[in-house]
């Protein structure tokens, strides 16, 4: 039993390694960046960047729209990737079938986005 | 083999690639100038489809290895499906212009819902089942809210979103747990493990299927979401959710219950019983205090839902005709009634309001006499046809051992014949108030008037619906 459990962890010995040169990675570029940077703070540069929004505000504020339109239109095309990567990697063994169904779905998100397109949903003003 | 398939799918290839057609065709020229010419194409690109589906042989046709089921009961679905949005577009048309809500893409979103209807009611397979729903689902969400500008509509639209997306997620835990406990999401395959007793993952399943699928029929006690969704929606929209996407809902119902459960009639026929009854106490109760008559309507739909889930609960091969028959005769009997509320309209806006309706047997004797007799339907009044819908129903509860579904059925509709009475006794007997507007669309007169003579007239035979609803219910049963 503790034979196995050695083993385990054992076999876990990288990812340690990988941790402590990580966070020895990261120390080092914090400090180099203390020790070593031009230093020449003001308001803007030193508080947190989130986004474009304040970091701490109201959570229930107004924002555009578009934003909102932009980031839906992202997400369609996004999942498609997340489609299209294991049918790529399995592509050896996908058969005709496979193939012109990947085909139909991409054809079918063209008709999607040239819709929206001339619809004027891409356009900001 | 795949050529066989396609042809299989033939009528929803067909549509979904007219849907896209038209809209890729309508953006790049006239966009909402087409508008008109969209919905009458779309009418009858529907209708078409329907004449096609039932002009099919008679036979079982299985595609893409079990997932796709074409029997009988998938086409008398279809048929009614349909037909019942062909008839919401050509009432919603007039409607829709005149109050410039007549956008291209609301033909075309119908048509998608229509083809996500047809998958539904064809499902084989716990994946092509969600796949349909959803595809129906989503385009239902975005027609909720067509008026974008009205607070309301955008209210029922995000309403019926969030709870829709909270059945759809009650439904795919169901299918995930019949998954792994049956091993396939086959219909064919979860019959064979669900043989006599289920074991607790199997029944756990059934009954998270069973409430997300209530949610779509709007059975109580899922039923909040109806009346608001029915209220704030466009009239059009809202006679379109009370007719085709319950009749695809309620024949996927039966589809599951059967095709997949069909081994433990016991264990579903309890639950659907206890739908059955909610429904239709809550349908008839709660109506009592309404004085919109779209909530009216969503109330009634409710009760109606109850009386068709009495025909499943059976589970018996006639509870499926009585439902199919009873699904019929409901999508008629909407139709006709919307085709009035429609035309409820005081300077060009739509009075909800049914004290509106005061007298109304004066200036319009003929539509007054109409909507008495698909009122007196609705509340099931022998001897018009919705007493025979019920009847059906009645008759497939008792005969099944079921003595006290049918008690409590009648019980319920008399007290909901309550309201339905009352819109007649203000039409007939009530105090004079400002008038409704004289349009008569002839297309909305139309439906109300052959609606109505249907419901006269039907009684000889039924137009001859109880034989095809009989041949489709033993393809489901047997």
């Amino acid at each position: 039993m503790e034979q196995s459990l050695a083993n385990i962890a054992g076999d876990y010995l990288p990812i340690l390694v990988l941790l402590a040169v990580a966070i020895g990675l990261g120390l080092v570029l914090l400090l180099a960046a203390a020790v070593a940077a031009v230093q020449n703070p003001d308001p803007e540069k030193v508080s947190a960047y989130e986004c474009g929004f304040n970091a701490f505000d109201d959570a229930r504020m107004k924002f555009d729209v578009r934003f909102y339109l932009v980031a839906i239109l992202f997400i369609i095309f996004d999942l498609e990737v997340a489609f299209l990567f294991p049918w790529a990697v399995a592509f050896q063994d996908v058969s005709m079938v496979g193939f012109w169904s990947m085909m139909v779905f991409l054809a079918v998100l063209t008709v999607g986005f040239a819709y929206e397109w001339k619809k004027g949903a891409l356009e900001w003003e | 083999m795949i050529g066989s398939d396609l042809s299989i799918i033939l009528p929803e290839i067909v549509l979904s690639l007219y849907a896209m057609a038209a809209l890729i065709g309508i953006v790049y020229t006239g966009k909402d100038a087409m508008a008109s010419l969209a919905t009458w194409a779309t009418t009858a690109v529907l209708v078409a489809m329907a004449v096609f589906i039932a002009l099919q042989p008679a036979g079982t046709d299985v595609a893409f290895g079990g997932m796709f089921i074409d029997d009988g009961f998938a086409r008398f679905a279809k048929v009614m499906i349909l037909l019942a949005s062909a008839a919401v577009l050509a009432m919603s048309h007039d409607y829709m212009l005149r109050r410039d809500l007549l956008r291209f893409e609301y033909p075309i979103l119908v048509t998608l819902a229509v083809v996500g209807m047809m998958l539904m009611v064809s499902a084989g397979d716990l994946m092509a089942l969600y796949v349909g729903l959803e595809l129906q689902s989503l385009s239902l969400y975005v027609v909720a809210s067509l008026r974008r500008d009205s607070v309301k509509s955008t209210e029922a639209g995000l309403k019926y979103f969030v709870l829709g997306a909270l059945s759809s997620g009650l439904l795919l835990y169901g299918a995930s747990l019949t998954y792994g406990y049956a091993g396939t999401t086959l219909f064919s395959g979860i019959i064979e493990s669900a043989q006599g007793d289920l074991s607790l993952g199997l029944l756990f399943g059934l009954v998270f299927i069973s409430a997300g699928l209530a949610f779509k029929v709007s059975a109580a006690p899922f039923h909040m979401w109806t009346p608001d969704v029915y209220e704030g929606s466009p009239a059009p929209v809202t006679a379109f959710f009370a007719t085709a996407p319950k009749v695809a809902a309620m024949a996927l119902f039966a589809r599951v219950v059967h095709d997949a459960f069909g081994g433990a009639v016991g264990d579903w026929q309890q639950v659907i019983a206890a739908l059955s009854v909610v429904s239709m106490f809550v349908g008839a109760i709660a109506a009592i205090g309404q004085t919109n008559i779209k909530r009216l309507m969503a109330y009634s739909s409710i009760a109606h839902m109850g009386f068709a889930l009495m025909g499943l609960a059976a589970g018996t091969q006639l509870g499926v005709q009585a439902m199919l028959i009873y699904m019929a005769i409901y999508v008629t009997m909407n139709i006709a009634a919307f085709a009035f509320i429609l035309g409820m309209t005081r300077d060009d806006a739509l009075v909800t309001d049914i004290s509106a309706l005061n007298m109304y047997s004066k200036r319009e004797p003929l539509k007054a006499v109409a909507l008495l007799v698909i009122m007196f339907s609705l509340a099931g009044v022998p001897p018009l046809v919705g007493f025979i819908g019920k009847l059906y129903v009645l008759q497939a509860a008792y005969d099944a051992g079921l003595a006290w579904l049918a008690v409590a059925g009648v019980i319920a509709s008399v007290i909901g014949a309550f309201y339905y009475l009352r819109i007649v006794y203000y039409m007939y007997f009530g105090e004079e108030v400002d008038e409704l507007d004289n349009t008569s669309s002839p297309v909305l007169s139309g439906f109300l008037l052959a609606g109505a003579a249907a419901m006269v007239f039907g009684i000889v035979n039924l137009f001859g619906i109880e034989g095809i609803a009989q041949a489709a219910a033993a393809t489901l049963v047997n």
